[in-house]
């Protein structure tokens, strides 16, 4: 009965928390208020470790819920749950845009799309930067512009892009690895 | 069913390594089913991502399910999403039963310090990649801008717009502005086009 619970719980989520994963988020608190199958603190618990793994947070925090819930079936049942109400609506818009792909309409709409969609990927990737180049905490303490930025992350970022550029045949995931272990080899964390 | 499980698979891969979340499974995408299997097209990635993005569900499911159906049907899309949170259910799963301070031991903490980096950096070259085919012309340059800065600003913005009404938005002016177009173009080409069909 918990798995049924479980599922339409997440399902419910899936459904109605649009864009990223954060989305999930407003959800995922009224629902530990509802159910108490985890807490506030369980939430902010798998922020970071989303922020540590792969995978958007919203389909950790529901595999970790199932799994707090109702042990491993749970973990799989609620993660499933989460993605099943995407594939059903997608799979009926996969089939409209197959078939209307030539329409005029169509091609007017996707034409207004394609700068949206890459203006929130680059919003995104400046989200992302925020965290990962910059240290607003550190200059608004010193007031010192050179403490805005972390340098050695900006020298990695520089050394990535370049190496990209020149090597484009390296898998993206190689890059991925080896900046995983500069950031262990020169403390990117600070700690 | 080769082909199933080869979705099945490729979805794994991105999933076990798509850090930093959906958008910037992208750089993968592009490298493993544009470039590597010829699944897909950048440009079709594009239009996935932009109605991912204001359809129900998480965007990278979204996405995921998209080049599953394309590619076989109803049991291509169940491969590539659950070959997407097949990886992740595992790790978290690992670290829910064995690992309970996981992100805050050190090594973890500087590891994805440096990932993040190398996650930004891969964002921007996608965008770099997807520009000339997006941005086409004035009118888009500026919907690009309006949505950038809607979406980067929308802490500070007294009224902040959720991404899908964007989205959508951006959709119905691409038809009226089209459609105000094919108008000027002159009534001979539009009416060669009903004819046509």
């Amino acid at each position: 009965m918990i798995y049924l619970r479980l599922f339409f719980e997440f399902f419910k989520t899936g459904l109605f928390s649009i864009g990223g994963g954060l989305a999930t988020l407003p959800f995922l608190y009224e629902m530990s208020d509802k159910t108490h199958w985890f807490s506030h603190a369980d939430i902010a618990d798998m922020i970071a470790i989303s922020e540590s793994t792969p995978g958007a947070i919203g389909i950790n925090m529901s595999t970790y819920a199932g799994f707090k819930t109702a042990g491993y079936p749970g973990g799989v049942i609620a993660t499933l749950a989460l993605a099943t109400p995407s594939l059903i609506i997608i799979l009926i818009i996969s089939g409209f845009l197959q078939k209307f792909k030539d329409s005029r309409h169509v091609q007017h709409a996707l034409y207004g799309l394609r700068p949206a969609s890459i203006a929130m990927i680059t919003a995104a990737g400046l989200n992302v930067a925020k965290v990962a180049l910059v240290n607003i905490d550190a200059f608004w303490a010193s007031r010192n512009p050179g403490d805005l930025f972390i340098w050695k992350a900006v020298l990695l970022g520089i050394l990535i892009f370049a190496g990209q550029k020149a090597f484009p045949k390296i898998h993206p995931i190689a890059f991925i690895a080896l900046s995983a272990a500069a950031g262990i080899l020169f403390r990117f964390a600070g700690v | 069913m080769k082909e199933i499980l080869e979705l099945y698979l490729a979805f794994f891969k991105i999933g076990a390594v798509n850090f930093g979340g959906g958008y910037a499974m992208l750089p993968l995408l592009e490298r493993d089913l544009v470039e590597t299997r010829g699944w897909t097209t950048t440009e079709d990635l594009t239009d996935y991502f932009a109605i991912g993005q204001c359809t129900p569900g998480l965007i990278a499911l979204n996405v995921a399910t998209f080049i599953g159906c394309r590619r076989k049907g109803i049991a291509g899309a169940v491969a590539a999403t659950v070959g997407f949170v097949s990886a992740p259910i595992v790790i978290i799963l690992l670290i829910a039963t064995f690992l309970q301070g996981f992100a805050d031991l050190p090594v973890v903490q500087n590891a994805f310090a440096g990932i993040r980096v190398c996650v930004c950096v891969l964002i921007i070259q996608a965008v770099l990649r997807l520009w000339n085919k997006s941005v086409v012309d004035k009118t888009t340059l500026v919907l690009y801008l309006a949505v950038f800065l809607m979406t980067a600003l929308s802490g500070v913005l007294p009224l902040a717009v959720p991404a899908a009404v964007l989205v959508i938005i951006s959709g119905i002016l691409g038809v009226l502005i089209g459609g105000l177009r094919d108008g000027k173009a002159g009534n001979t080409t539009a009416n060669g086009k009903e004819a046509e069909k």
